[in-house]
């Protein structure tokens, strides 16, 4: 049984569900084969990978739902031997090159030239180039990018690149100036909802308008995340009631549930505690900046607008500090241990004033 | 005799080494090199990539340099340095076309950021093109300079050490090789290397050589297009001619038939709409932290960049009636925030940051 999310993802620009003048253009753009490179950007659940397939299907047809998952092997020039996952048609490759790691700038640059080497060969000769997908931009090395930078240009006739990435921000310059830049705004609130109706209608199930819009809510306009709960609402409880409770996903939870205990108590023995806590989402891969996004919502909502300042700006800099150092669990503990002592001598003092 | 033996020297190295491997793709993908099939599907920036020295718009002094040069006069070391789509590339490619005529791929050495470049490749590959001796004839007998060229672009990224090991092959190997280094900050070249080339900064295009470059193209590919919308165009792009033109032809592909109006040109090239910009002020003046939350998780639901955001925020700021020491304050956070984010920092974070400090600064009267 394959999941609501993409047992309804759409297969064709003119059935995306919003947006719509937009794939009308891409739609334009596709008509004639001389386009530039392209850089799809939108926070994620936006739909940019649905998007980008139809596009791709509009390039070269049923073809490029053929996919087949291939191992890809290079050697670093110091010879050390890495792997990466591809998901490949015969039209196009993709791969996120941040799995690489430090070597990702090898394996951009094999695929370009294994792109270029082997020349579509179609025989219907619809479209000279291939297209190779790109995943996660924003997290390429700057040495990646860099490389990209004059190879574009020269192989454009034989591949063009489609860059996908959360935002634009941590590209660089002479990337964006090589590519036309497509972004893809999260759905609305009513353009989610009525996603949601159109799904249930179509399983046969009758959706509550006060529940539909309660998941719109909860699910910052994230349509993958929105479509996730309410599927799992359906496992939960059916027929749906307009109040029953919708699963958050865990780690939302796991992170309100840090947030209240540094609130609880403010000490060294609840910093180890805490610090235990970061250490379990970081290790099931829940992204820092995320971790820092959520716990310094939840830790703001009880500060006085005083130490909001204060404690946002500690935030913004140790967060900043993780791209700059390794361990990830260092500046996640100093931002609680900095909070910690901010908002203790916050407390103490409101207290002295009210006596 | 020796002459020829050299030639195939350098044919065998050319043959092994990189450039020989990339000739044939490269070669399809330059248009106007006698392959009259595609130029239909080469991106514009490509199909009006100038082919001569004089075709280049703006870069005066280096021009007239290279045209000396065409002309019979000496090639010195080269620097060039200045911002994306400013013409670097295209200069140096143009200028060994014509000095060179059709052999131009066996005088130059191309290595760019995507060749491996460090310090063994120096060595190795630039030294032995370096020490072939280059004839001051062509193979039809018709003369041409008696050097080559190694063309290190976007050596931005050349770690100091491979360009420590460049210093010595530039200096002995003077007589017969020429180099031309191309990067978008300077202060990423050792000042060894850089007080060993004639400098040329390549500075961002001028508004009205952009736009008339953009007329004419638009001429030449029948695109309908607004002299106001070019004028937004040539605004929008910041002094970079290949991104107007990469901004010109999307704009037209999007809109297939249609004439290109303004908010196309808005869109495509990622400027915020000036209300989200405002929205941003009047929230922090409100000082709620509440709203500002959710403002900036619709500014990034939008997918507005951060980074132009800032841009644009600086600029409305400059000119708003804050007292100077708000300007200040609220600018040295501007400042930061931009250089975290070009670290990789969680873009809602500093913008939240920004935020509280606007609510602060404009708090205080
Ligand atoms: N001075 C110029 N005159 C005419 N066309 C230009 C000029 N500068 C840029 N262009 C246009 O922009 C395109 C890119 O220019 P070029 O490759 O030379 O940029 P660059 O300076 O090398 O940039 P980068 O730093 O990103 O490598 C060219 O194909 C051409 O169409
Ligand atoms: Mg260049």
């Amino acid at each position: 049984m394959t999941l609501w999310v993409d047992k309804y993802r759409p297969n064709s620009l003119l059935k995306l569900d919003y947006h719509k003048s937009q794939a009308t253009q891409l739609k334009n753009l596709v008509q004639q084969g001389d386009f530039p490179h392209l850089l799809f950007y939108g926070p994620s659940g936006a739909g940019k990978k649905t998007r980008i397939m139809a596009l791709l299907r509009e390039l070269y047809g049923s073809g490029v739902e053929r996919l087949r998952m291939e191992h890809m092997n290079f050697t670093t020039p110091s010879n050390k031997k890495i792997e990466v996952m591809t998901v490949a048609s015969n039209y196009h490759i993709e791969v996120n090159p941040s799995d690489a790691g430090i070597y990702d700038r090898i394996v951009v640059m094999e695929l370009i030239k294994n792109a270029a080497a082997t020349h579509q060969l179609d025989s219907s000769g619809q479209r000279d180039f291939k297209v190779i997908l790109l995943t996660e931009v924003d997290r390429l090395s700057k040495d990646a990018q860099h490389a990209l930078r004059r190879t574009m240009e020269k192989y454009v006739a034989t591949c063009r690149l489609i860059l996908c990435a959360n935002s634009t921000s941590q590209v660089i310059p002479a990337i964006r100036s090589r590519c036309l830049s497509i972004r893809v705004s999260a759905p609305t609130k009513p353009e989610i909802t009525s996603i949601l109706f159109n799904i249930c209608r179509k399983e046969g199930l009758q959706l509550p308008e006060d529940l539909a819009d309660r998941i719109a809510d909860k699910c910052d306009r994230n349509l993958r995340r929105a479509i996730l709960m309410c599927e799992a609402c359906k496992v939960k409880q059916y027929p749906f009631t307009s109040n029953q409770p919708i699963v958050e996903p865990d780690w939302l939870t796991f992170i309100q549930d840090t947030a209240r205990s540094i609130l609880s108590e403010q000490s060294p023995k609840k910093l180890l505690e805490v610090r235990a806590k970061l250490y379990e989402m970081l290790v099931h891969g829940i992204p820092t900046d995320l971790i820092f996004k959520f716990l310094l919502r939840d830790l703001a909502k009880s500060c006085d607008m005083t130490i909001k300042t204060e404690v946002t700006e500690l935030a913004a800099k140790y967060e900043h500090q993780v791209h700059k150092g390794s361990k990830d669990i260092f500046h996640l503990e100093a931002f609680v241990a900095r909070f910690m002592s901010v908002y203790l001598k916050f407390m103490e003092e409101s207290v002295r004033g009210m006596i | 005799m020796l002459i020829a033996d050299s030639k195939r020297n350098m044919q065998a190295f050319l043959k092994t080494g990189k450039l020989g491997k990339d000739a044939p793709s490269s070669s399809s993908a330059e248009p106007g090199t006698s392959q009259p099939v595609v130029p239909k599907l080469t991106p514009w920036v490509e199909k009006y990539r100038p082919r001569t020295v004089e075709e280049v718009v703006e870069q005066s002094e280096i021009i007239s340099v290279l045209k000396q040069v065409l002309s019979g006069g000496d090639l010195p070391h080269f620097l060039f340095y200045g911002p994306p789509g400013t013409g670097k590339t295209t200069t140096i490619l143009a200028a060994a076309r014509q000095l060179f005529g059709d052999i131009y791929r066996d005088r130059i050495l191309e290595l760019n950021a995507s060749d491996d470049r460090g310090i063994q490749v120096i060595r190795d590959k630039v030294k032995t093109f370096s020490q072939l001796t280059a004839a001051a004839n062509k193979p039809d007998g018709t003369p041409c300079p008696p050097y080559k060229i190694v063309i290190l672009d976007e050596a931005d990224s050349m770690t100091h050490a491979a360009q420590s090991a460049l210093r010595r092959i530039m200096e002995k190997e003077t007589r017969t090789t020429r180099f031309c280094l191309i990067c978008n900050y300077i202060s990423c070249i050792i000042p060894p290397i850089a007080s060993r080339c004639a400098k040329f900064r390549f500075k961002p295009i001028k508004s009205e050589k952009i736009e008339e470059r953009l007329e004419e193209i638009a001429k030449n590919e029948n695109v309908s297009c607004g002299k106001d919308t070019i004028k937004v165009l040539v605004e929008t792009c910041g002094g970079d001619l290949r991104r107007a033109i990469t901004c010109l032809q999307s704009c037209s592909r999007l809109k297939g038939s249609e004439s290109v109006v303004m908010e196309d040109v808005l869109e495509v090239t990622g400027i915020v709409p000036p209300q989200w910009v405002e929205k941003f002020i009047t929230v922090c003046k409100n000082c709620d932290h509440k709203e500002l939350e959710i403002f900036v998780d619709d500014l990034i639901q939008e997918a507005y960049s951060a980074f132009q955001v800032l841009e644009q925020l600086h600029e409305k700021i400059i000119e708003s009636d804050f007292t100077d020491d708000q300007k200040a304050i609220i600018c040295e956070k501007i400042a930061i925030a931009s250089g975290r984010l070009q670290d990789g920092a969680s873009e809602y974070l500093q913008l939240m940051d920004l935020g509280c400090c606007m609510i602060n600064v404009l708090s205080k009267k």
